[in-house]
């Protein structure tokens, strides 16, 4: 077995650990600030990276790593439904599935949160009070993100008041795409504020941004403006989560921490369909920032069908055999 | 005829852009075909030659750096100067080789066509010997000629012009500078060929002209670390394999000499310039 | 919120070692010649696993006697067989010996890593993959040589004699081979003698092509074998990669010969980081640079010329991301990097590592153990070097960084060609420019930017200075096994 040198080497991190958002006070002071700092940030060579994706892609991850693996994904994942066809109904099964993935198994530990609109909040809330499980509602006039700020402000509010652990917020990319960062700056902290107690999830909408700088820096812009997890998708929009937008946003985090303490959770969302993709992230994230993100508390997976074939891997590790669609429970 | 008493010419060596003795102080008597006086030549020592290669290197940034339209220019420029000195260049071939004044201009005429074809072909080599390749992969990648260098040159012994122009045109062409052994016993038109560089925007140093013997100065040549290439026309067989033996310590480029000296009217090719030209491949990623 | 800790111990990936029994090892190995297996007379030698020192076959070395049997063969069959043979048929077998390496892809590639001692990652994705795809490439060649800008009748050169190193056994094999044989050359080839069994077994893969006898020859042996390979009066051709060293004893025994000679050397590639850079993709770059094949790679990026402003930065990013490496097992699909391939190379990379101490420079190592056994040599930076240091000017040949720094572009440049080599040069910068100004300036045969370590049949590949000479691939590499008007 092959193993790493230095264990330690992504955690110690290069430099040593300023206050919050110390070096960084004042580069939002004007858009011309904003801007100037965001763009004297390193560039993104999308070759480079996306050859670094696929590289940490074709690591064999066996055995007793696959198991650990597999736990680890089941954990971290925001079982989520946004669907204009959401009921209570399917709301509370989904809640029921998220404490239990594998009714046949009690070793099967839970999902991290259950995500839906922020209506049905209150639902999930009940369903799954006492679990530990968090309610995450998408907000801001999701998932385009094209209404007023007071409006956006009040979908935060409502969620909030429904008993939202965890607000998932969509960036304004017109903003974004136009220049205007501070425009896009002010709304997340005005989000953050509106959100309380509850943790923000600053979706970036990467399919949106094109390019892997832009990635870079919207990945910033939402750090600065305090926001606790970086999220790439609303999955409404294809591409959604890829490899080399998370090795991004991931490298983001990482260099973000090292520059202000503060450490930022990712998210990648929508795309992420099959055991094999869930493991390829968790990849990336032992080897771009190491262990410290390596928990449902700093990273998650938003999906839906990710968590049944997580399930099946999960049963065919423990019996020896391949299991079939019927033996998990349909959504 | 005139009875007035002609003004001689002192043959020099061209070094530098500049016209010196040889540092030595040697030089020797070159005759006709028959045996007659016709100059003092310099006999270029190994310092000179050391000198020379100095003044190789300093141009090379200057004429590989230029653009290959204006390299083409100035060679053409050069073709244009000989075209206007031909007769007194005819008259040293003549003397040299033991032409007839017809044959001898034939030579010259020849030399200054060569010259001409090499001149056209600066600008065309990237897109003759260079390549677009269509790697398996998000990259962008091409291939370039590029000059070698310095590339000393022993000039051909017989074909005094014609065969000089042939190898020294070709090492040019491509963007080299070069310093050059002439023929030993016919080296007076190769001077005068340095008179017509000299005048006709070739850059100092581009090309140097060391008149004396191969067998003396080429071994420092072949083994000089700061000489990248070299072309062995004029030297004869034992001589040629002792200085490839020789260039082999420092990797140069060599051009070896065929057993007999060549007909210089044929249609040369590329086979003198790619010798001294490098491929440099380029790799760049192309994403958003 | 759920059952697993907060903090996890580091992802631990279990062993996933690549199953060795696709490959059949024979206890001995003859030569290749003729089209048969034959005893050779010299004194036999035992190749190693340099990952375990286990010993993994016996293998026949090649006297001038069998070398001389061996050139004879390869003269009969370019004469009588492959010199007269349609061109078309001649593509045709080389595209059979591209489809029987991609057939038998993974176990060329369990053997090359039990040989040299390289990660089965690198072997099963570069070494393997980019042979096969020389031997398509070339095949393509063999009927379309007269558009290849050779002259109107290129011709082929005869028997080519061929030496070849140990760092990428079957690559460097396909490197040699696909264009001789595509011009319509046959080959006498010597593998080194550290690595001889991919080259082996290529051979069986010739017989399997039904390629006609004396075609391909394969002599293996050590140094006085690939002598006698040079030496043959009847070889047409030399092409040899390796050492510096090597290739100009190989050119002064070439000299005053008929024999045309290729020669791929040693390299000290500067890969140059400048302040615009993307850092991330630059460090990746820096990496894959030096410790692609541990750094047995004549282009490794081993002079790593960074922008002041920026040094501490991509140092420590460096440092962080070389801590990520795995070590271990070549075997394990995991493997970042493998074993040194030899005992005296890794004599020699200690040495090296020890004059650049001994020199002032500031090494620097990641934590952590190395197996016990086999050849091993941890990734290494050497920082604050100077260009008058050993470890700034000879090529290491191994797992080893030099750091050095510049202040504007054209001490870059001025830095990066301060050396007798030119084979290969890196270049990061977001300026477009920058970039293409710099390319040009760099006097280097390949010049990555924003890339590095890049390889691809269809791009020449070959040295300046006394990285040696001729080039390998692209339209450009048939040049040195034809003759033509323009040669």
């Amino acid at each position: 077995m092959t193993h790493v040198l230095d264990p330690d080497a992504l955690s110690r991190g290069g430099r040593p650990l300023p206050a919050p958002l110390d070096p960084f006070a004042d580069v939002t002071r004007s858009d011309a600030a904003v801007r100037a700092f965001l763009h004297g940030l390193p560039g993104v060579d999308q070759v480079g990276a996306e050859a670094r994706a696929t590289v940490l892609g074709t690591r064999s991850i066996k055995t007793t790593a696959k198991a650990w693996a597999i736990d680890t994904a089941i954990s971290m994942v925001d079982l989520t439904t946004l669907e204009g066809s959401d009921t209570p109904g399917r709301v509370r099964s989904l809640a029921a599935k998220a404490r239990r993935p594998d009714p046949d198994d009690l070793t099967c530990p839970p999902v991290a949160a259950v995500c839906v609109y922020g209506d049905l909040a209150g639902i999930a809330k009940e369903a799954l009070s006492g679990t530990g499980i968090n309610v995450a509602a998408v907000a801001t006039a999701f998932p385009s993100g094209r209404a007023s700020r007071a409006v956006k402000l009040a979908d935060v509010g409502d969620a909030v008041a429904n008993g939202a652990d965890e607000i998932d917020m969509v960036i304004d990319r017109g903003a974004f795409l136009s220049g205007r960062y501070l425009d896009v700056f002010e709304e997340i902290v005005a989000v953050k504020e509106a959100c309380g107690e509850a943790h923000l999830k600053v979706i970036l909408e990467t399919g949106e941004l094109v390019t892997l700088d832009n990635v870079r820096r919207a990945s910033w812009l939402a750090m600065l403006a305090g926001g606790d997890f970086i999220k790439t998708s609303t999955g409404k929009v294809a591409p959604a989560a890829t490899l080399p937008v998370c090795l991004v946003m991931l490298e983001a985090v990482r260099d973000f921490r090292a520059a202000t303490g503060r450490q930022v959770g990712v998210k990648p969302a929508g795309g992420i369909r099959t055991t094999k993709d869930a493991v390829k992230h968790l990849v990336l994230i032992n080897e771009t920032v190491g262990a410290d993100w390596l928990s449902p508390r700093w990273f998650r997976f938003g999906a839906s069908g990710l968590l049944n074939d997580l399930l099946l891997q999960r049963q065919k590790l423990r019996t020896g055999h391949y299991s079939g669609p019927d033996h998990v429970s349909v959504d | 005829m005139s009875d007035r008493l002609a003004v001689r010419k002192t043959y020099k060596l061209y070094l530098g852009g500049a016209f010196p003795r040889s540092e030595s102080g040697r030089t020797y008597e070159v005759t006709d075909a028959k045996g007659h006086f016709l100059a003092n030549a310099a006999r270029a020592s190994r310092k000179d030659a050391r000198d020379a290669v100095v003044a190789a290197r300093g141009a090379v940034a200057t004429w590989s750096g230029a653009t290959a339209y204006n390299r083409g220019q100035v060679l053409y420029r050069v073709a244009e100067v000989m075209e206007g000195r031909a007769a007194q260049i005819a008259e040293e071939v003549a003397a040299g080789e033991g032409l007839s004044a017809t044959r001898a201009r034939a030579a010259v005429d020849a030399a200054i066509d060569r010259w001409v074809w090499y001149a056209g072909w600066t600008d065309k080599l990237a897109a003759v010997l260079g390549s677009s390749n269509p790697v398996a992969g998000p990259y962008f990648g091409f291939s370039l000629p590029e000059p070698t260098g310095v590339v000393a040159v022993l000039a051909p012994q017989r074909s005094s012009l014609l065969g000089l122009v042939s190898v020294l045109g070709p090492v040019l062409a491509g963007g080299n500078t070069a310093v050059v052994v002439t023929s030993k016993e016919r080296p007076l038109p190769a001077v005068t060929l340095g008179e017509v560089l000299a005048t006709s925007d070739v850059p100092g140093g581009v090309v140097n002209l060391l008149t004396g013997d191969a067998a003396e100065i080429g071994p420092w040549l072949a083994e000089h670390a700061d000489v990248d290439g070299i072309d062995l026309a004029g030297a004869s067989g034992p001589l040629a394999m002792e200085l490839e033996r020789s260039a082999a310590g420092t990797v140069k480029r060599v051009l070896r000499a065929p057993a007999e000296e060549p007909d210089w009217t044929a249609d040369p090719g590329l086979a003198r310039m790619t010798p001294f030209l490098e491929t440099k491949s380029v790799w760049h990623p192309m994403g958003w | 919120m759920t059952a697993i800790p907060a903090r996890p111990a580091l992802f631990e990936y279990a062993p996933a070692a690549e199953s060795r029994s696709i490959v059949a090892l024979r206890p001995r190995y003859g030569l290749f010649v003729d089209g048969e297996f034959t005893e050779g007379t010299g004194t036999p030698l035992k190749t190693l696993n340099p990952a375990t020192e286990e010993v993994l076959a016996e293998v026949s070395t090649g006297s001038d006697a069998d070398v001389d049997r061996a050139v004879r063969a390869a003269r009969r069959a370019f004469t009588r067989v492959w010199g007269p043979m349609r061109p078309a048929d001649r593509g045709k077998y080389l595209f059979r010996i591209a489809r029987l390496l991609q057939e038998r892809a993974r176990e060329f590639a369990v053997l090359e890593t039990l040989d040299n001692g390289k990660p089965i990652r690198e072997s099963r994705d570069v070494d393997v993959p980019l042979a096969a795809a020389h031997f398509f490439y070339h095949a393509g060649w063999a009927d379309k040589l007269v558009h290849a800008g050779l002259g109107p009748a290129p011709r082929p050169l005869g028997v080519a004699g061929q030496v070849i190193p140990w760092n990428f056994p079957l690559l460097m094999l396909a490197w040699k081979i696909a264009p001789a044989l595509a011009t319509g050359n046959t080959v006498v080839l010597k593998p080194a003698e550290t690595t001889p069994l991919t080259a082996l077994l290529f051979a069986e893969v010739c017989q399997q092509a039904d390629l006609p006898p004396g075609v391909v020859n394969i002599v293996t042996g050590a140094g006085d074998t690939g002598r006698a390979v040079v030496a043959h009066p009847d070889v047409d051709k030399v092409a040899f990669t390796g050492s510096t060293e090597v290739g100009q004893s190989i050119a002064r025994a070439v000299a005053g010969t008929h024999k045309r000679l290729t020669l791929e050397l040693g390299g000290k590639a500067a890969n140059i980081v400048f302040d615009d850079a993307p850092i991330d993709q630059a460090v990746e770059g820096i990496v894959r640079g030096i410790f692609f094949n541990q750094g047995h790679v004549c282009c490794a990026g081993s002079r790593l010329l960074v922008q002041e402003s920026v040094h501490d930065e991509v140092v420590a990013s460096l440092q962080r991301r070389i801590g990520t490496l795995r070590v271990g097992d070549p075997l394990d699909k995991n493997t970042d990097l493998g074993a040194v391939n030899s005992h005296s190379q890794l004599a020699r990379i200690r040495e090296l590592v020890a004059v650049g101490e001994a020199e002032g420079a500031t090494c620097w190592q990641p934590e952590g153990e190395l197996p016990g056994r086999g050849y091993w040599f941890k990734p290494t930076v050497f920082t604050d070097v100077s260009p008058a240091h050993r470890i700034a000017r000879d090529e290491v040949f191994g797992p080893v960084l030099s750091v050095l720094t510049f202040r504007t572009p054209d001490e870059a440049v001025a830095k990066a060609n301060n050396t007798t080599y030119g084979l290969s040069a890196g270049v990061w910068s977001e300026k477009g420019s920058r970039i293409l100004s710099i390319t040009s300036k760099l006097r280097a045969g390949v010049v990555w930017a924003n890339t590095f370590n890049e390889l691809d049949p269809t791009s020449p590949f070959g040295g300046y200075k006394q990285s040696g000479y001729g080039r390998e691939g692209g339209r450009q590499g048939l040049a040195a096994y034809l003759q033509g008007d323009n040669q």
